[in-house]
C-alpha cells in the first residue's frame, strides 16, 4: 500500500481568501460570522452566517468563466490555484493520467437555483441563461478544476451532506494508496448563503440567530457559513522523489453509518467511525493528541460526539484536546471538513491548536478539553478530523505529523 | 372557522401521532404521544401553517423557549395566546 501525504493547501472562506490568513485567524481566534447580507435577507429569521462578504468575482474571472462559474465553483478554482501552486506541481503528460480530482458539496450551484426559480416563478419570465445546468450541476467545480489543470484521471464530487468533505478526502486518499492515482486534487465547497438555502436550513429550527457556540451549555444551533478548501493529496515516494514539501501524512479512514434517524446524530456510529479510522491508521488511541470536532453547537451533536469521543478513547479523551472552528467560519456544510483540515494540518505542523470560540458555560455533557477561547501551543503527532452528517453518514480522517 | 384553536392543534398532533384525536388527552406528553423531534417540528410548522402565526421554537432549548410544550393542554393555551396577540 502507497504512503499518501499533502503537499498543497489552498482556501476562501469568511476568516481569509487564503490558508495563511485562515490560519491566522484560528491562532487570533477571530470570528468570521456576521451578519448577511443579500437579497431578501430581511424574509428571514436567520440572518447570521459566515458569508465571504469582500468576495469580487470580476477580480479573478473574466465574463465568460462568470456565465459558467457558480459561487461554489468560484470559491474552489481560486482555492485549488493556492494548493496546486504550493505544491509546485504542473499536470502534463503523462502525470495527467494519473491524476484526478474528487470534491465534496452537498448543494452544488444552490444559488443558481435560487437565482433561475425567481426567474420563472417570482418574475414570470419563460426563458433562463443557457448554462444554468453546467452551471449548477453537483459535479461542476471538479470538472472545472480538471480543466483548468489538465487532470485526467477518475474525477467526481461526493454528496454526503456534512460530511461530503471527509468522504471526498477519504476516496482520495484510497485512490492514492491502492495505487489507482499519483495525484488527487481533493476538497469541498458550498455556497448556500442566499435566501433559498437559508429558508430551507430555517424550517428545521436548528439554525441559532445569535451565533456558534460548540460545546458551551448556552449553545443555541448551527451557523452556516461558505467557501472552499482544496488539498494536494500525493502518492508519498512521488513527493519525496521531487523534494515536495511535505504538509501533512493522512494515515487513516473510517466511514460508517448510523442506520437509525434521518436527522439525529448516534454515537455509536460516529463512536464506529472514530476507531475505525484509528485501526486504520494503526494508531493507539493515545498517539492523538488533537480532534477536529464536527462541533456544529446544536444541542444533538455535541453531547452525541463528546459521547462518542469519550467511549473511543476512554481515559484518553480526558487527556486530548478537541475543538470546533465552526465556532469560527460557520458550518460550510459540505466543505466544511476542507476549511477543518487546515486546523489539523495547523496542530501538526505548527503546533497551535485552533480554540472553540464563543465558548461561556460548561456543559456536563461536553466535559472534555475543548481548547476554549483561545488557541494553544501543544506538540502534537497525530490528529483526528470528524464530519458526520444528517442521514447518520460518518466520516472520520487520521493524520500524522510529517 | 368553526372548529376551535383546541381542536384545531389536537387534531394535528394526533396526525403526527398516528391516533384517533379523541385519544389525545390534554395532560399527555408529546414523549407520551411518541412524537419525536422531526414530529414535533412538523407539528409547529403544521400550526403556523393552520393559525397563520409564528412559533418562537428552537430545536436546541425546546425548554428554554417562550413556547410550552410540556404537554398537549400547554400547546393549546401557547397557540390561543399567539393567536390573541396576533388579533390585537
Amino acid at each position: 500500500m502507497n504512503r499518501v501525504v499533502i503537499t498543497g493547501a489552498g482556501t476562501i472562506n469568511a476568516l481569509a481568501h487564503d490558508v495563511p490568513g485562515t490560519m491566522e485567524a484560528f491562532r487570533e481566534g477571530r470570528c468570521g460570522i456576521s451578519e448577511l447580507r443579500f437579497r431578501d435577507v430581511e424574509r428571514l429569521s436567520v440572518r447570521i452566517g459566515g458569508q465571504i462578504h469582500d468576495w469580487a468575482p470580476e477580480e479573478a474571472f473574466n465574463r465568460q468563466q462568470i456565465a459558467l462559474y457558480d459561487k461554489f465553483t468560484q470559491f474552489v478554482l481560486i482555492a485549488a490555484k493556492e494548493a496546486i501552486t504550493q505544491s509546485g506541481l504542473s499536470f502534463e503528460d503523462p502525470l495527467s493520467y494519473d491524476a484526478g480530482v474528487v470534491l465534496g458539496t452537498a448543494g452544488g450551484g444552490v444559488n443558481t437555483w435560487d437565482e433561475n426559480y425567481r426567474t420563472v416563478y417570482e418574475e414570470g419570465k419563460n426563458r433562463v441563461h443557457p448554462f444554468v445546468v453546467p452551471k449548477l450541476m453537483n459535479n461542476a467545480a471538479a470538472s472545472h478544476i480538471s480543466m483548468e489543470f489538465n487532470l485526467k484521471g477518475p474525477s467526481f464530487t461526493v454528496a454526503t451532506a456534512c460530511a461530503s468533505s471527509n468522504h471526498a478526502m477519504g476516496q482520495a486518499f484510497h485512490m492514492i494508496r491502492g495505487g489507482m492515482c499519483k495525484v488527487m486534487i481533493t476538497g469541498g465547497s458550498e455556497a448556500m448563503l442566499c435566501f433559498g438555502g437559508i429558508k430551507a436550513w430555517e424550517g428545521l429550527r436548528v439554525m441559532s440567530r445569535d451565533a456558534c457556540r460548540p460545546f458551551s451549555a448556552n449553545r443555541n444551533g448551527m451557523v452556516q457559513g461558505e467557501g472552499a478548501a482544496i488539498f494536494v493529496f500525493e502518492e508519498y515516494e512521488h513527493a519525496k522523489a521531487r523534494g515536495a514539501d511535505i504538509l501533512a501524512e493522512v494515515v487513516g479512514f473510517a466511514m460508517t453509518s448510523d442506520a437509525g434517524d434521518i436527522v439525529m446524530p448516534s454515537a455509536q456510529g460516529a463512536e464506529r467511525a472514530i476507531a475505525g479510522a484509528l485501526r486504520d491508521a494503526r494508531l493507539n488511541p493515545e498517539e492523538i493528541g488533537y480532534i477536529n470536532a464536527h462541533g456544529t453547537g446544536t444541542a444533538a451533536n455535541d453531547k452525541t460526539e463528546c459521547l462518542a469521543v469519550s467511549n473511543a478513547f476512554g481515559h484518553h479523551a480526558d487527556a486530548l484536546m478537541i475543538s470546533s472552528t465552526k465556532s469560527m467560519h460557520g458550518h460550510l456544510i459540505g466543505g466544511t471538513g476542507a476549511v477543518e483540515l487546515l486546523a489539523c494540518i495547523m496542530a501538526l505542523r505548527d503546533g497551535v491548536i485552533a480554540p472553540t470560540i464563543n465558548y461561556e458555560e460548561p456543559d456536563p455533557e461536553c466535559a472534555l478539553d475543548v481548547v476554549p477561547n483561545e488557541a494553544r501551543e501543544a506538540k502534537v503527532s497525530a490528529v483526528l478530523s470528524n464530519a458526520f452528517a444528517f442521514g447518520g453518514l460518518n466520516a472520520v480522517l487520521a493524520l500524522r505529523r510529517a | 372557522m368553526a372548529q376551535s384553536v383546541q381542536d384545531r392543534v389536537i387534531a394535528i398532533i394526533a396526525e403526527q401521532a398516528v391516533l384517533d384525536p379523541g385519544d389525545v388527552r390534554m395532560d399527555a406528553t408529546l414523549e407520551d404521544l411518541r412524537v419525536d423531534s422531526l414530529g414535533l417540528v412538523e407539528s409547529i410548522f403544521a400550526i403556523e401553517e393552520a393559525f397563520d402565526i409564528t412559533v418562537p421554537f428552537n430545536a436546541n432549548e425546546p425548554t428554554k423557549s417562550e413556547f410550552d410544550i410540556s404537554s398537549v393542554g400547554a400547546i393549546i393555551r401557547a397557540v390561543e395566546g399567539l393567536v390573541q396577540d396576533q388579533k390585537s
